[in-house]
C-alpha cells in the first residue's frame, strides 16, 4: 500500500537527556526517521528537551520544540500545532510511555490525532507486563515464569514452584537496588524483605533465574500487510544476568545451528505478528545452551540501541524504514537505500563479523560498584566490523580508548593463580581481560566455561589471541607471523611491546613486508548486489574495495568515539555539522568513527565512512589510501585532538587552528607567556610531576587549589584540596596511570564561572554568546547549570570578556572555535581555561542564538571570513529569550557512586529550559530533568559548616513555600536558631527512626546535602545521598542549585508555561 | 599445505587446503547464508558444483549428523575464508573438518571469499578448479575448465531403489530429482504416507498406486538435460492427483507445459531471498538455490499463472495452474537451512490433497 493521504503533519517525540540507558541512538534514529519523513513531504513538527542533539536543528524538522518532556507540554505543542499524527517509537522509553498517557486519557482522540508507527493497544501488549504475558501464553511462546509478591509468604510460596536461585526485583527502585539473586531460603527472605522496604509500592516480582543461558536478541521489522522480516540477530558474549547494553555483543549469532537460529527467528516474528507491530521491534531470548529450551526476555515495540547497533552492523536503516512504514507503505515498496536496487523487504546477510564493546563510566566513578548486573551502566559503545572474531574484538578493544589495546591488563599479569581464579567469578567491565589470563596461566577452557557460562567458541577465540601473544613472545618476527597478527588485528604498538621493539619498528618491518589494511564495504547483501553506499571497514586478509580515485579536494573529519562521561552527543553534533558544511562547500567528506549510536556513523551522512578505531595506526592506513588534503580535528572532542601530533608526522595538514597552537592552549609555559602578553590575568599556579613538588606548590600558592592532570577530558582526576592530605591523596590517584604531561595545581578562585564559545578566522572573532554559571567556580563546567544571556555581569565584564577572548583568540592564532572560561571574583576577570576547539555548549549556543557556529568554523577553517559570512565580528547582540542547560545525573543506575559535585564532571547529559522570562526557562529546565516539585512537601536539609549561613536562607525560603524540613543535628540548631521550624533527625549510625527510614517512607521531595570537601567526606552523608537517588528523590549537593531550584519554584508560573519554536529565534 | 582455487577467467585465489586433497573442477557458485553450512553441504542440488561460503566463520557450532540434508555432502567442492577450529554447540558430534576429510570433500579456506563472490556477480557462474598443485599451469588449466559440464546429475543425486515411510495420512508420492530429506520430513510430520520414486520411474508405475498427491522435488543442474522425466511430469499432470512442485520439479513441470528455461547469471543461493505472494502482497523471506528459471514471457497465460516473484529482481518464482491442483515453487518451503516462512505451503498441499480425495 503506498503511502497513507491523511497523514501530513506529524509529531515526532524525542528521548530527552542523555542518561545511561538512554543515549545517542535515539539522536541517531529520531534524525534518520525525521529525514525520511520530510522526504516524503510530511510536516515535521519535534520535540525533545536535548539541546545537544543533532534532531533538534532546525534543518531536520519543520518545527523544533526544545522542551521538557511531560505530558503537559506535549499537549501544549499538539494543540498549538494541530498535527494530524504522533510517532512515538523513536524517542525510546521516555517517548513511548508520554504517548501512551496522551492515548489513555483520551486526549489524542479529543484532537483528532492518531498514534502512527505502532498502535497503544501493541505498545501495551507489549510493555505491561501481565498483558504480555497473556499474549505469549496465548500463542504459546515461553517466558521465565514470574509473579508480583507483597510480602514474604507469597514469595517462598512461588519459590517453591521455580525452584531456586530466583530472582528478586524490587518495583519502582532504581538502578536495580534492593534486587539481587538468591541461592537459598535464607538469602531468599533477606533480600525480599529489604525489597518490599525499598519499594515504594511494597512490590517485588520473583522469577525464575535463567542466568547463564545464552543471551539472544532479534531486531526485526513488520509492515501492516503482515510481512515481517529479521534485519539482524545478535549474540551475547557475556550469557544471560548481564544487560545487553553492557555486555559484549556480536552479530550475526556464532554459536547457533541453522535450527536455532530458525527458531528463535520464527518465534520474533511469531511475536510481532501476534502484537501486530508495524515497525522496528526488538525481540530479546534465552536461550538454554544444552537444548532448545528458550524463553523470551522482552520485546521493545520501538527502535532501541539494539536497533542503532543493528542498523550499523548490517546497513539496513531500521529507523528509515520504521518512519516509512508508520506512513502505511509496505516493505516491499521501500528501496533498499544501501543497494539501490532491492526492497526494503530482504534480510542483510552479512559477510564479516561485529563486536560491539560497552563503554563503562568506572574512570569517572572510582568507588561506584564495577558489578555488571541487569541494570545497565555503561555510557556508549564502541563496535567493529572485521572477517574475523579476534580482529572484531580487538578493534573494538582499543576504540574504546581505555589506555588498553589488547587483552593484556594492568597489573593481572603479576597477580597470584588464585586471584586470577576467584576473578573469574565476578562478573564486571574487566572480565574479559580476566578470562585472557587465565587462558594464559593454562586453567583450561572447559572450567573457564563452568564459572563464567561463556560460551567455547568465544573461549576458543581469545585462546588464539593469548597464543599469538605467546607466539609474538617467543618466535622471530616473520613475514608470516607478522600477517597472522596483523590478520587478527594486534596494533603495531602491541607487537611491539610483545617483542620488545619499538613501535616505528614494527611500523617499518610491517612496511617492508607490504602488509596492509584493505577496506571491504558494508552493503547489506555479502556482495550479491552491487552497492553504491561507501561504508567501509578494515581487514587484512583481502582485496581493497575503495575507490580513492580524487574528483575534489578531500578532507578527513574525526569523530569522537563512544560517549563517556565528559565526550558525549555535542561532539558528534559538532563532527556532523562540520561534514555537511565542508561537504557544501564542495569538499569530498570522509569521516572515521566507531561508535554505533552516533549520527555520524549514519551511513549518508559523510561522502564516506569508515567505521575504524581512531588510533594513529587506524587514522594513518586511511590517509595513506585515501592521501587527505586536509584533517578536521577541532570538532571530534579530546579524541581528535589527541590525533594531530600523529595526522602531521603522516604529511596531513590539520584545518584550522594549528597543533603548534592547540599546544600552546595546554602547555602551562607556554600559555603563561600568552596571557602575560597580552595582559590576562588567570589564578596564580604551578606545573609539578612528584608530590612533592604538589605539596610545595599547594603551600605556596595557599589552600584551596585545584590539582589536575593536563590533557584531559571533563576534568578527569580534577580535585579541589583543602589539605596536604588532599594533594597526597590525588596525587596517588592521578599516578596510578603513568602521566606523559605535567600536573597542574592552581589556586582556587570561589567565584562566578563565566564561559564563551567563539569562531575565530585569525583576524575577526564571534562570540554568539556569553554563558553564566549558576554554581559557582569549583563544580565542573558541564555539570553546573549554564544561564544565557548571562544575567549578572556588567556591561564592563561582558567588554573585558569579549576583548580578552579576542585577544586569546588570535593570539593562539585560532582557526574555527575556541572555547574558553574564565572566573570573574570581585569583578575581575580571571582566565581558567582555553580549549582552542568545539565545546560541549557549541550546540546549546548555536541553538538558542540561531548563529550556526560549527558551520561558521567548518567554513572559515577552509578560508572563509567571518565577514563574508554574513555577520558582524564581535560579541553578538543578546537574545531576548533565556535559555538554562540543566545537568542531567546518571547516579541512580550506579551503585556505590559519589554523588556530590566537584570539578571532575560527573552529568551523562543536559536538558534545556528556554522561555522569555528567566524563572520560567529555569523552571522548565529543572522539569525537563525530571524535578517536578512540590509533592509531598518534605524535605531534609543537612550542610557542611562553612554552608551552614547560606542554609539558613535556604531553610527559610522552603518553609515559606510550606516544606516541612528535616535536619541533622548541628544544621537543625541553626535553623532553630534562625527561626526556621526544622525537625531534628537521627543521622544513619544513630537509633531508628533516623534520616535512612524518613527516606525510606517515600514521602521525602528533596534532599539537600553539602558534603564536606576533600577526605573529611562522611560516609554518612554518602549513605543517604545513595538511598535518597535510588529511591527515585531528588538530591542537590550544592546550595546555588537549590537556591536557583527554590527561584524557580516561586516566582515560575507553572500554569502557564510559554512555547518556543526553535526554528523561528 | 597450500590450496588454489583457479576461475575460468584466469583468476587463482591462494588459500589453506582442507579436507579432501584431491584435484576437482566444478562449477563454482557462491551461498549467502550465515547458518546452515552442513545443509548446503548435503543439499544435492549442489552436485556438480562448490560453493563457496560468503560468511566468513563457518564450521561455529560443528557437525549434528541430523542435520543433514542427503546420505552424503554432494558438493565437489567446499571454498571458505576460515573453519572453526572448536566448534561449540551441544548437539555438536564432530568438527567440520573433520566432516570433510572423512566425506572426502576438496575444500580451501583462507581465501577472500568476498573478491570470489564479486567476481562471480559480475561475470556470473564460472567453472573452477581447487588444486595443491603449486605448480599448475594456467595455459593448460582453463581450457580443461571450459570443458567441464554439470551433465545429468539427477541420475546421480534420485534414490537407486523406491522407498516407503508409512504414515496414516495422505499417500504421497515423491518424485526424487536429488531431494532434500527436509521435504519428507515435512510430508511424515504431517502424518502422510510417502513412497519415494527413483526421477526415471514411469508415471503408470506411480499412478498405480493410486497416489493423494504428488510431490516433485529440488534437484541439480540443466533442467533441460532431463528429457525422460519431462515426458513422465506431463502424464501426471493430465491427471487429476494434486502435484506440489519445488525448485527444480518447479522448472521441470513448466518444461512440461511448454514453458522455456534459461541459465541465470549468478543465481539465487542464500537464506534471505524476498518472494512476493501476488494474491496478498506479503513477502516471505525464503531459501533459494538455483541457477536455473523459469523466463515468465514464455508463460502460457492460458495455462498457468505467476503465484510469487522474487522481489529483487522480479523473477518467477512459483506458478499456479489454471484450474488444476497444482502448485509450484521455486523457492524451498522445506528451509534447512533458511527461514520456515513458507512452510504453509506444505500444509496447504494437503488441503489440495484433501478437496480433490
Amino acid at each position: 500500500m503506498p503511502k497513507n493521504p491523511n497523514i501530513k503533519k506529524v509529531i515526532v517525540i524525542g528521548s530527552g537527556p542523555i542518561v545511561i540507558g538512554q543515549a545517542a541512538e535515539f539522536d541517531y534514529a529520531g534524525t534518520q526517521a525525521c529525514r525520511a519523513l520530510r522526504e516524503e513531504g510530511i510536516f515535521v513538527i519535534l520535540i525533545n528537551s536535548n539541546p545537544a542533539t543533532i534532531m533538534t536543528d532546525k534543518n531536520i524538522a519543520d518545527e523544533v520544540y526544545i522542551e521538557p518532556l511531560t505530558p503537559e507540554i506535549v499537549k501544549k505543542v499538539i494543540m498549538k500545532e494541530k498535527p494530524d499524527s504522533i510517532l512515538p517509537t523513536l524517542g525510546g522509553q521516555a517517548a513511548l510511555n508520554i504517548a501512551m498517557e496522551l492515548e489513555e486519557s483520551g486526549f489524542l482522540r479529543q484532537h483528532n490525532v492518531r498514534l502512527i508507527g505502532t498502535s497503544a493497544k501493541t505498545i501495551k501488549k507489549a510493555e505491561d507486563r501481565d498483558e504480555f504475558k497473556k499474549t505469549m501464553e496465548k500463542i504459546g511462546e515461553p517466558i521465565a515464569p514470574s509473579k508480583v509478591v507483597t510480602n514474604v509468604e507469597d514469595g517462598l510460596d512461588f519459590v517453591k514452584v521455580i525452584g531456586y536461585p530466583a530472582v528478586l526485583r524490587p518495583a519502582y527502585t532504581l538502578g536495580g537496588s534492593g534486587g539481587g539473586i538468591a541461592a537459598n531460603e535464607e538469602e531468599f527472605v533477606e533480600i525480599l524483605e529489604n525489597g518490599l522496604r525499598l519499594s515504594r509500592v511494597g512490590q517485588v516480582l520473583v522469577e525464575r533465574c535463567i542466568a547463564g543461558w545464552k543471551e539472544i536478541e532479534y531486531e526485526v521489522m513488520r509492515d501492516a500487510n503482515g510481512t515481517g522480516i529479521c534485519v539482524c540477530n545478535m549474540e551475547n558474549l557475556d550469557p544471560v544476568g548481564v544487560h545487553t547494553g553492557d555486555s559484549i555483543v556480536v552479530a550475526p549469532s556464532q554459536t547457533l545451528a541453522d535450527k536455532e537460529y530458525q527458531m528463535l527467528r520464527s518465534s520474533a516474528l511469531n511475536i510481532i505478528s501476534e502484537l501486530k507491530i508495524t515497525g522496528g521491534c526488538n525481540v530479546q531470548f534465552a536461550l538454554n545452551p544444552d537444548s532448545f529450551e528458550y524463553c523470551v526476555i522482552e520485546v521493545n515495540p520501538r527502535v532501541s540501541r539494539s536497533s542503532a547497533l543493528a542498523s550499523k552492523a548490517t546497513g539496513y536503516p531500521i529507523a528509515k524504514v520504521s518512519a516509512k512504514i508508520a506512513l502505511g507503505y509496505h516493505l516491499d515498496e521501500i528501496k533498499n537505500a544501501i543497494t539501490g536496487k532491492t526492497y526494503a523487504s530482504f534480510e542483510p546477510a552479512l559477510d564479516y563479523c561485529v563486536v560491539k564493546i560497552p563503554r563503562l563510566p568506572f574512570d569517572k566513578f572510582i568507588k561506584a560498584s564495577r558489578k555488571l548486573t541487569t541494570q545497565m551502566k555503561a555510557t556508549g559503545e564502541v563496535m567493529s566490523i572485521c572477517t574475523n572474531f579476534e580482529g572484531a574484538l580487538m578493534k573494538a578493544l582499543r576504540s574504546l580508548e581505555q589506555h588498553v589495546n589488547s587483552l593484556i591488563y594492568e597489573d593481572l599479569g603479576e597477580r597470584p593463580l588464585e586471584e586470577i581464579h576467584e576473578e573469574l567469578h565476578r562478573v564486571d567491565d574487566r572480565r574479559i581481560f580476566v578470562v585472557a589470563e587465565a587462558i594464559r596461566r593454562g586453567i583450561t577452557l572447559e572450567e573457564i566455561q563452568n564459572i563464567t557460562k561463556i560460551d567455547l567458541w568465544f573461549l576458543d577465540k581469545i585462546e588464539n589471541i593469548v597464543n599469538m601473544e605467546k607466539r609474538l613472545a617467543s618466535e622471530e618476527l616473520t613475514k608470516e607471523l607478522m600477517f597472522e597478527a596483523k590478520r587478527i588485528e594486534f596494533p603495531d604498538e602491541v607487537i611491539a611491546q610483545i617483542t620488545g621493539k619499538t613501535k616505528e619498528e614494527i611500523h617499518d618491518l610491517r612496511f617492508s613486508y607490504d602488509i596492509h589494511p584493505a577496506y571491504k564495504m558494508v552493503d547489506t547483501c555479502a556482495a550479491e548486489f552491487e552497492a553504491s553506499t561507501p561504508y567501509y571497514y578494515s581487514c587484512y586478509d583481502g582485496e581493497c574495495e575503495v575507490d580513492a580515485t580524487r574528483t575534489r579536494k578531500k578532507v578527513l573529519v574525526l569523530g569522537s568515539g563512544p560517549i563517556r562521561i565528559g565526550q558525549g552527543i555535542e561532539f558528534d553534533f559538532c563532527s556532523v555539522h562540520s561534514t555537511w558544511a565542508l561537504s557544501e562547500s564542495g569538499y569530498e567528506t570522509i569521516i572515521i568513527n566507531n561508535n554505533p549510536e552516533t549520527v555520524s556513523t549514519d551511513f549518508d551522512i559523510a561522502d564516506k565512512l569508515y567505521f575504524e578505531p581512531l588510533t594513529a595506526e587506524d587514522v594513518e592506513a586511511i590517509v595513506n589510501l585515501e592521501k587527505p588534503d586536509g584533517a578536521v580535528v577541532q570538532f571530534g572532542g579530546q579524541t581528535a585532538i589527541k590525533l594531530t601530533e600523529d595526522l602531521l608526522k603522516m604529511g596531513v595538514p590539520i584545518l584550522g587552528t594549528s597543533a603548534e597552537n592547540v599546544d600552546a592552549a595546554e602547555d602551562r609555559e607556554l600559555f603563561d607567556e600568552i596571557l602575560e602578553k597580552c595582559c590576562i590575568p588567570r589564578p596564580a599556579g604551578k606545573t609539578v610531576f612528584t608530590c612533592e613538588e604538589a605539596l610545595e606548590a599547594a603551600n605556596e600558592l595557599g589552600y584551596p587549589v585545584l590539582v589536575r592532570p593536563s590533557y584531559v577530558l571533563g576534568g578527569q582526576g580534577m580535585q579541589i584540596a583543602i589539605s596536604d592530605e588532599d594533594i597526597v591523596e590525588f596525587m596517588d590517584i592521578i599516578n596510578r596511570t603513568v602521566q606523559e604531561h605535567p600536573i597542574l595545581v592552581d589556586k582556587y578562585l570561589m567565584g562566578k564561572e563565566v564561559e564563551v564559545d567563539a569562531v575565530c578566522d585569525g583576524e575577526d572573532i564571534l562570540i554568539p554568546g556569553i554563558m553564566e554559571h549558576v554554581e559557582r567556580a569549583g563544580i565542573h563546567s558541564g555539570d553546573s547549570i549554564s544561564v544565557y544571556p548571562a544575567r549578572s555581569l556588567s556591561d564592563k565584564v561582558k567588554r573585558v570578556l569579549e576583548d580578552y577572548t579576542r585577544k586569546l583568540a588570535t593570539s593562539l592564532h585560532v582557526i574555527g572555535l575556541i572555547n574558553i572560561q574564565f572566573i570573574v571574583y570581585q569583578d575581575e576577570v580571571y582566565v581558567i581555561e582555553v580549549n582552542p576547539r568545539s565545546s560541549r555548549t557549541v550546540p546549546y549556543i548555536s541553538k538558542v542564538t540561531g548563529i550556526p557556529i560549527v558551520d561558521l568554523a567548518s567554513k572559515v577553517i577552509i578560508g572563509e571570513k567571518i565577514r563574508n559570512l554574513g555577520y558582524e565580528p564581535g560579541l553578538q547582540p543578546e537574545s531576548e529569550y533565556y535559555a538554562v542547560k540543566m545537568p542531567v545525573f546518571s547516579f541512580e543506575k550506579l551503585r556505590g557512586a559519589e554523588i556530590s559535585l566537584g570539578p571532575e564532571m560527573k552529568s551523562t547529559g543536559e536538558c534545556l529550559g528556554i522561555a522569555k522570562d528567566f524563572n520560567e526557562a529555569l523552571y522548565k529546565a529543572f522539569l525537563g530533568n525530571g524535578v517536578d516539585l512540590p509533592k509531598h512537601k518534605k524535605m531534609v536539609l543537612t550542610v557542611k559548616d562553612s554552608d551552614k549561613l547560606d542554609a539558613v536562607e535556604i531553610g527559610k525560603r522552603f518553609a515559606a513555600l510550606g516544606y516541612e524540613i528535616y535536619s541533622t543535628r548541628s544544621t537543625c540548631r541553626v535553623l532553630n536558631e534562625n527561626g526556621i521550624p526544622a525537625k531534628p533527625i537521627n543521622k544513619v549510625e544513630q537509633p531508628s527512626p533516623n534520616l535512612l527510614d524518613l527516606i525510606l517512607s517515600h514521602e521525602i521531595d528533596l534532599v539537600i546535602d553539602t558534603p564536606a570537601q576533600g577526605i573529611e567526606r562522611s560516609k554518612d552523608g554518602f549513605i543517604i545521598r545513595r538511598h535518597a537517588i535510588e529511591t527515585g528523590v531528588t538530591v542537590l549537593t550544592s546550595l546555588d542549585t537549590a537556591a536557583a531550584l527554590l527561584t524557580s519554584l516561586e516566582k515560575a508560573n507553572k500554569e502557564h508555561l510559554t512555547l518556543v519554536d526553535i526554528c523561528k529565534l | 599445505m597450500k590450496a588454489f582455487l583457479i576461475l575460468e577467467d584466469g583468476h587463482v585465489f591462494e588459500g589453506k587446503s582442507v579436507g579432501c586433497t584431491e584435484e576437482i573442477i566444478s562449477e563454482i557458485v557462491f551461498n549467502t547464508s550465515m547458518t546452515g553450512y552442513l545443509e548446503v553441504l548435503t543439499d544435492p542440488s549442489y552436485a556438480g558444483q562448490a560453493v563457496c561460503m560468503t560468511y566468513p566463520l563457518i564450521g561455529n557450532y560443528g557437525i549434528c549428523f541430523e542435520d543433514m540434508e542427503a546420505d552424503k555432502p554432494w558438493q565437489s567442492g567446499f571454498i571458505t575464508r576460515e573453519i572453526a577450529k572448536l566448534p561449540s554447540n551441544f548437539r555438536n558430534q564432530e568438527s567440520l573438518e573433520k566432516f570433510l576429510v572423512d566425506n572426502k570433500i576438496t575444500g580451501i579456506e583462507g581465501v577472500d571469499t568476498r573478491a570470489i563472490t564479486k567476481i562471480l556477480r559480475e561475470k556470473g557462474t564460472m567453472r573452477g578448479m581447487i588444486t595443491t598443485d603449486e605448480n599448475y599451469n594456467l595455459e593448460a588449466v582453463i581450457p580443461k575448465l571450459k570443458e567441464y559440464e554439470i551433465g545429468d546429475v539427477v541420475r546421480l543425486t534420485t534414490c537407486k531403489e523406491i522407498q516407503h515411510f508409512e504414515g496414516d495420512g495422505f499417500k504421497v508420492a515423491v518424485i526424487d530429482l536429488g531431494a532434500k530429506k527436509n521435504i519428507i520430513r515435512e510430508l511424515t510430520k504431517r502424518g502422510c504416507n510417502v513412497t519415494v520414486y527413483p526421477s526415471y520411474t514411469k508415471a503408470e508405475t506411480i499412478l498405480e498406486a493410486k497416489p493423494d498427491g504428488i510431490m516433485l522435488t529440488n534437484g541439480p543442474g540443466d533442467p533441460k538435460t532431463n528429457v525422460g522425466v519431462i515426458e513422465e511430469i506431463k502424464k501426471l499432470f493430465a491427471t487429476k492427483v494434486p502435484i506440489f512442485a519445488i525448485c527444480l520439479g518447479h522448472q521441470l513441470l513448466a518444461l512440461a507445459n511448454g514453458a522455456d528455461t534459461e541459465k541465470m547469471k549468478y543465481g539465487h543461493r542464500g537464506a534471505n531471498h524476498p518472494v512476493k505472494d501476488l494474491k496478498t502482497g506479503k513477502v516471505y523471506i525464503s531459501t533459494q538455490n538455483h541457477g536455473y528459471m523459469v523466463k515468465e514471457s514464455t508463460i502460457d497465460r492460458d495455462i498457468a499463472e505467476v503465484s510469487f516473484v522474487n522481489v529483487n529482481d522480479g523473477t518467477v518464482e512459483g506458478v499456479h495452474y489454471l484450474g488444476k491442483n497444482v502448485q509450484t515453487v521455486q523457492f524451498h518451503p522445506e528451509a534447512c537451512a533458511g527461514p520456515l516462512d513458507t512452510n504453509y505451503l506444505f500444509d496447504e498441499f494437503m488441503n489440495m490433497m484433501e478437496v480433490s480425495k
